[in-house]
C-alpha cells in the first residue's frame, strides 16, 4: 500500500452492536490518533444507534492468514468429520443427546 | 510456465464469481478487475461528495427547523457514504489522496447529475426524491456485487438511503397541497430534474463500453436501460399521486410490455455534461479543492498534535 507521509494512519472499526454480542467489523477510516479515531468511528459508523461500544485498531497492527495458503490453512479441519457429532451412530430409541 | 499460472488464476477467479464467491481485497484478480473498481467505487465516492453541494447550498435556507435538521442529516449522510466508499476503494490498493486528487485534477468523473444548479426550495424535493431514488435503484443491484468490501457498503448505504428519498417527496407532496405558486415551483424543479435524473443511470446499453465485462464479472448485476426502466416505472405514478406531470409528452403505460414507454434522452446534453460543460462542473471541482486547501492546515496540525504526544508518552 502506497502509503503518503502525510496522510492520517487507517483504523479498523469494531462495533459491539448490543450488549451480550461480540464486536464486529464494520470497516475503516482515517484518523490521526487513536482519540480522533474513536471519534470519527461514532460519525461514521454509529450515526443511527448502531452501536454501544467501540474498537479502533490501526490497520498496520493487524496480521492476516495469507488467501493463497488458505486451503493448505484450513484443510485439516475438513478431513477430521468425527470432530462434529453427526458423525456417530446412535442407538434407536436416542433421540436428543 | 508462467502463462500457464495465470490462466489457470483467471479461471479460478471467474469461477469463483460464478459461483457468487464474493472477491476480497488479498484475493488474487485480474489487473483489468482491479482497474474497473477502483474507477467504478472512486466515482461513486466522488459522487457522494461532490453530492453534498447543492443540497448544502440550502441548509441555511430551510423554511422550517425540520427540514433544515432532516437536511443537515441527509448531507451528513452522504458524507458518510463517501467515507465507506473511499476506504473500499483503498482496499484495492490506492491511496486515498491520490483518488481525491484525481478528481480535482478532472481525471475522474462523478455523477454528471451533480452539475446541475439547485435553484429554489422545491429542487431540494426534486433531488430527494429523483436523485437519491435513482442512486438507490443502481446501490439496491450493487449490494450483490462481486467485490466484499464494495457490497457491503453498499449494504450500509442502502439502508441510510431510503429516509432520503422519503424526505424528498415530503417536500413535493407538501408544495403540491400548497398555494398555485407552490405548485408551479414543484413542477418546474421536476421539470429541470427529470431528464437529467433518467441520465444517470449512463448511457445506453447499446453505447455502453464497460457493461458487458462488468456484467461478466458480476461488477455490475443489471444494465443502465433495465435500471432506468425500472427507475420510471417506479417513479411515474408517485409524480402523478401528488399531481405533478412527467414532462415527457411520449410517456406511456405499455401493456404489453408490463412498462412505461419514454422518450428519447438528449445524449448530447449527458455528453456535454460529463465532458465538463455542464451548468456547474468548474464550480463542484473548485468548490472541492477550495475545501481540499482550506482545510489542509487542520490535517497537518492534527497529525504533528499526535506526533508530539506519542513521543511524549514515550519519554
Ligand atoms: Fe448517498
Ligand atoms: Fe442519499
Amino acid at each position: 500500500m502506497n502509503m503518503k507521509s502525510n496522510e492520517w494512519p487507517l483504523w479498523e472499526v469494531f462495533i459491539r452492536s448490543k450488549q451480550g454480542l461480540n464486536h464486529k467489523h464494520v470497516g475503516s477510516l482515517r484518523a490521526p490518533d487513536a482519540e480522533m479515531a474513536l471519534q470519527n468511528a461514532r460519525d461514521v459508523y454509529t450515526r443511527r444507534s448502531e452501536g454501544i461500544s467501540i474498537w479502533v485498531v490501526q490497520s498496520s497492527m493487524i496480521v492476516a492468514s495469507d488467501p493463497t495458503e488458505a486451503d493448505a490453512l484450513f484443510e485439516p479441519a475438513d478431513s477430521k468429520v468425527y470432530r462434529h457429532p453427526t458423525f456417530y451412530d446412535l442407538p434407536d430409541g436416542i433421540e436428543h443427546m | 510456465m508462467e502463462t500457464i499460472t495465470l490462466e489457470k488464476l483467471a479461471e479460478n477467479f471467474q469461477a469463483k464469481i460464478d459461483a457468487d464467491i464474493k472477491i476480497e481485497p488479498n484475493d488474487w484478480m485480474p489487473e483489468n478487475y482491479r482497474k474497473t473498481l477502483i474507477r467504478q467505487i472512486s466515482q461513486h465516492a466522488h459522487s457522494e461528495i461532490v453530492g453534498m453541494l447543492p443540497e448544502g447550498n440550502w441548509i441555511t435556507r430551510a423554511p422550517s427547523l425540520r427540514r433544515k435538521a432532516v437536511l443537515l442529516a441527509k448531507v451528513q449522510d452522504e458524507a458518510g457514504h463517501g467515507l465507506y466508499l473511499y476506504s473500499a476503494t483503498e482496499t484495492l490498493g490506492v491511496s486515498r489522496e491520490d483518488t481525491i486528487d484525481d478528481l480535482h485534477e478532472g481525471k475522474v468523473k462523478y455523477s454528471s447529475i451533480f452539475n446541475y444548479p439547485t435553484l429554489t426550495w422545491a429542487d431540494m424535493g426534486a433531488v430527494g426524491w429523483l436523485v437519491d431514488g435513482a442512486a438507490i435503484m443502481n446501490q439496491v443491484a450493487l449490494c450483490r456485487t462481486s467485490y466484499g468490501p464494495y457490497a457491503r457498503a453498499m449494504v450500509k448505504i442502502c439502508k441510510e438511503e431510503s429516509f432520503h428519498q422519503r424526505q424528498g417527496y415530503e417536500i413535493m407532496t407538501n408544495l403540491m397541497k400548497g398555494t398555485a405558486l407552490q405548485k408551479e415551483m414543484a413542477q418546474d424543479a421536476l421539470n429541470r430534474f427529470w431528464w437529467p435524473a433518467l441520465m444517470m443511470f449512463g448511457p445506453s446499453d447499446a453505447e455502453s463500453k464497460h457493461t458487458e465485462q462488468s456484467m461478466r464479472w458480476r461488477v455490475k448485476r443489471y444494465t443502465n436501460d433495465e435500471l432506468r426502466q425500472a427507475f420510471v416505472d417506479a417513479t411515474v405514478p408517485q409524480a402523478e399521486l401528488i399531481g405533478l406531470t412527467v414532462p415527457d409528452p411520449k410517456l406511456k403505460w405499455n401493456e404489453e410490455r408490463g412498462h412505461y414507454d419514454f422518450g428519447d434522452i438528449d445524449w448530447d446534453e449527458f455528453w456535454q455534461v460529463v465532458g465538463g460543460n455542464g451548468p456547474c462542473n468548474k464550480e463542484r471541482i473548485e468548490a472541492r479543492v477550495k475545501a481540499k486547501e482550506d482545510g489542509a492546515w487542520v490535517r497537518e496540525a492534527a497529525l504533528a498534535f499526535a506526533e508530539k504526544r506519542k513521543m511524549r508518552e514515550n519519554q
